[in-house]
This record gives structure tokens, sequence and C-alpha cells, in this order.
């Protein structure tokens, strides 16, 4: 199959961008679309010029490495999936896919479709952490967890930080990244004593590094290659509001009670 | 509650709050209006019991002009910061889960804004008189007014994005506050969808029954 890509290009950080067309006269079906970058990248260095940069670590949807804009779609068309698990079965024959970095103050591109993510791991160094005893591994069933609060926690842990949520909102806003991080820490037993200062130190440095506000638009549950729920937010908002007007609660909490 | 204020997610609540109580006085200010196909000795008794009660009046007022400023000033101030948040728009987008709803929500809330001052010139200080304004005579005032179309038509309008407005507001106010339950489909918003459809019907039917002489 034959496609067209028009590719964001840019040098470096700061630096002007602009889009360039690249033809893959040959594509077959079965690719993935990172391989038709790989493609295009070694016809690329065969005539000389600089592939196009684009950040890949596990190429099975598991690392968060991969994100782009395909067609004005994070992680392209396909739902609940990764870049890298998107074949062009998915697109037609003769289809121009317009191809962009991850748009936001918070995440500048370092190069072509490469951003800087870091401001997500100053959220996480903010607060989504528990702090455990090092030692010997704890027998296995000396923390009870309930059942329902182990699968919630799950499906928020299932985030892997790529910062989809993030491109595809409307207004920029890192809730639902921030928010999976302190439900699968909230949900259980282990992140009970910093709970109510982890929600507010998390949610005081979303706002430091620029991201946007919550409007309930649902883009960025839609985007997520793990399709975790908006809900989430919810409960951040809860857990804030809690330790914001209930002090009494996160000085309990702080002291493990 | 400055320290709220000034974290994003606390203007958030702070709108949820406010937005909560302006949907309140919709509902009652939609139940009072009804009352005008009961005819006008049932209008005109309801505005009397209204002033009657001049304390409670004034301070539904009160805490109806503050939720409106809060309202205004954090939506604006979030504006702001979402402009900020994305310097560079994309070159191409496409909505996965954006209701016109969700996406008119400035754009609307700006709309509102216009609407009300009008609303209030109109028909409680009679400053704008399309029709004859007589104090206390609401219904000849409400009747008067909306047998001219142009004057029906702005209200009828200003309610579809009074109602497109509730559509979001009814469902999100309740998820920013964290009351909400968690749903297999969170995006989905049947009671607030169903109170957008009753308090934009009722609202629209009243300046239609009057210019088509319904209500005279």
């Amino acid at each position: 199959m034959k496609l067209v890509l028009r590719v964001w290009r840019q040098k470096e950080r700061g630096a002007p961008g602009a889009f360039s067309r690249y033809e893959a006269p040959d594509a077959s079906p079965d690719m993935s679309f990172l391989e038709l970058l790989d493609v295009i990248n070694e016809h690329l260095i065969v005539s000389g010029e600089q592939p196009i940069a684009f950040d890949h670590d596990c190429r099975e949807g598991i690392c968060g490495s991969c994100g782009m804009m395909i067609d004005g779609v994070a992680h392209g068309p396909m739902k609940a999936t990764a870049t890298c698990q998107l074949h062009l079965r998915h697109f037609r024959d003769g289809d121009e896919i317009q191809v962009e970095p991850w748009r936001a103050a918070a995440f500048p591109v370092i190069k072509d479709l490469v951003v800087d993510r870091g401001a997500l791991d100053h959220i996480i160094a903010a607060g989504g952490f528990v702090t455990a005893q090092t030692g010997s591994a704890p027998d296995g069933n000396a923390i009870l967890v309930p059942k329902r609060a182990a699968e919630e926690a799950m499906d928020a842990a299932a985030c892997i930080g790529c910062g989809a949520c993030i491109a595809a909102c409307p207004n920029g806003s890192a809730s639902l990244f921030t928010a999976a991080k302190i439900s699968h820490l909230g949900l259980l037993p282990q992140g009970q004593p910093e709970r109510a200062r982890r929600v507010v130190a998390m949610v005081a440095q979303m706002d430091r590094e620029g991201f946007g506000n919550c409007s309930w638009h649902g883009e960025c549950e839609a985007a997520c290659p793990k399709s975790i729920s908006i809900d989430t937010i919810v409960r951040m908002n809860r857990d804030w509001l809690a330790a914001c007007i209930m002090p009494k609660e996160k000085s309990r909490s702080e002291e493990g009670g | 509650m400055l320290f709220l204020w000034r974290a994003v997610v606390g203007k958030k609540i702070a709108m949820a709050v406010t937005g909560a109580i302006m949907i309140a006085f919709l509902i009652g200010h939609v139940a009072g209006n009804l009352l005008v196909f009961r005819g006008a000795v049932a209008l005109d008794a309801w505005s009397a019991f209204l002033k009657h009660n001049a304390g409670v009046l004034w301070a539904v007022r009160a805490v109806l002009f503050v939720s409106v400023v809060l309202h205004v000033v954090a939506a604006v101030q979030v504006t702001l910061l979402d402009r900020k948040a994305r310097p560079q728009a994309y070159a191409r987008i496409q909505p996965q889960a954006a209701t016109v709803a969700s996406r008119t929500m400035r754009i609307g809330g700006l709309l509102i804004a216009c609407f009300i001052v009008v609303h209030l010139m109109h028909l409680t200080t009679g400053t704008i008189r399309p029709a004859p304004f007589q104090e206390a005579r609401v219904y000849d005032n409400v009747v008067g007014g909306f047998h001219i179309w142009w004057v029906a038509l702005i209200y009828v309008v200003a309610m579809i994005v009074i109602g497109l407005h509730l559509v979001h507001g009814a469902w999100s106010w309740l998820r920013t506050l964290g009351l909400s339950r968690p749903k297999a489909e969170p995006l989905q918003r049947p009671i607030a969808a169903a109170l957008a459809i009753v308090i934009w019907a009722g609202f629209t039917a009243i300046p239609l029954a009057i210019l088509f002489g319904l209500v005279r």
C-alpha cells in the first residue's frame, strides 16, 4: 500500500519547525506505524538526510515512550493502544497522514517527534511513591487488600506515563496522569499513611509544571492506551478536597493511624 | 478559603459549587415562571410574595451575584491558564470524546453572562422597554414583551445556550467535587441531560406560548 506522511520536523528545542512530506510507496499493511517510520528513516539515511527522531523502546505497548499525534488523534485511530501497536491495516491505500509531536508548554519538543516529558517525573517525585522499609520481601498475605480496591488500583496502575492524556486534552491538563497515580497508591493499604500529603503535593506540582485545568471533555480517557477512566479524576478531587478542608484527617493519616 | 482558590483544582471546585447554586436557582426560577400558565393573578401573587420577603429575596440575590462573579472570574483565569498550557496548537486535531456542550462552555458562558444583563434590564429593572413596563405587573410585562417576535427569539436562543451549558455543567460539577460514583461509562450523563431538557423546555415554553397566542 502507498502512504504519504506529513511529519513535523524540528531541529532542536526552541527551533522553528515545519511539516515535511514523505512518501512510502510500498508499505505493508502488516507493518506497525513505527516500522513505517523506520523504513522512511532508512531511505532518509541513504539519501544523506536527517532521519525522523521519535521516541520508542519496548514496541509492545508497555513502556509509554512512543506517543505522537497521528492525524489529530493521540496514538492514532485505534482505541486503547500505543503508537507501536498501531498497524498500517487501519489506514487506506493512498492516505495522507499528519504526524505531530505532543503539544504542551510542559512538553517542549526536543527534536522532531520527541518531547521532554520530564514534567511527569516531577509530579511523581512530588509524591507518587510509598515510603516502605527496605529489606527482605514481606510475606505475601501480611497486608490484606480488598478485591475491589486491588482491581481499581491495578486499573489505575496500568498508566505507562506516555502523556497522551495531556496531548489529547483541549486544555493541556495532566489530571488523568496525576489522578491515575493518586488512585493507584491511594486505594491500597500501603498508600494510606501518605495519602493526604501525596494528593496535595502532586496536585500542586501539576500546577507548577504549567498544565491546564480539567473541564471534563473526556478526551484523555479516549486517548489513553490503557483506557484509564476519568473516574480516577473524581477520586483525586475528592481526596484533594478532603486533605485541604479536613486537616485532622491529614495529620491522622500522616501519623499512620 | 484562599489557599483553595490558589490551586487550579480549587478554582474548579469554586466553579462547581457556584454552578450548583445557579442550577438550584434555575429550578426555582423555571417553576415560578411556569405560573404564567395559571394566569396573571397566580404569577403576580408569586412576585408579590417574593417582594414581601425582601430580606430573603436580597439574600438570594446576593448569593447569586457572588456566585456569578466567582464563576466568571475562575472561568477567565483557567481559560488564560489553558492558553498558556498549549502555546502551539495542533495543525490537525480530531476530538474523540468532547461534546458540543463541553466545547462550547466558554463561548456559551460569555453569551449567558450577556443574556443575564439584558434579561435583568428587561424584566427586573425595566431599563430596556421593548413593550410598556409597569412595576409589579409581572404578567403584563412578560406577555407584552414576548408578543414582540425578536424579544421572544432572543430568549429562545438564550435558552438553547443555557440548556447546552447545563448538559455539561449539571454533570461535571458532581465530578469536580468528587461526588460521582465510579461508572462503567463515565461520560454518560442521563440525569444531567434530563435536567437540562426540563429546564430548557420550561423556560422556552413561555415565550413561544405567548408569541403564538396560547397565553394572552
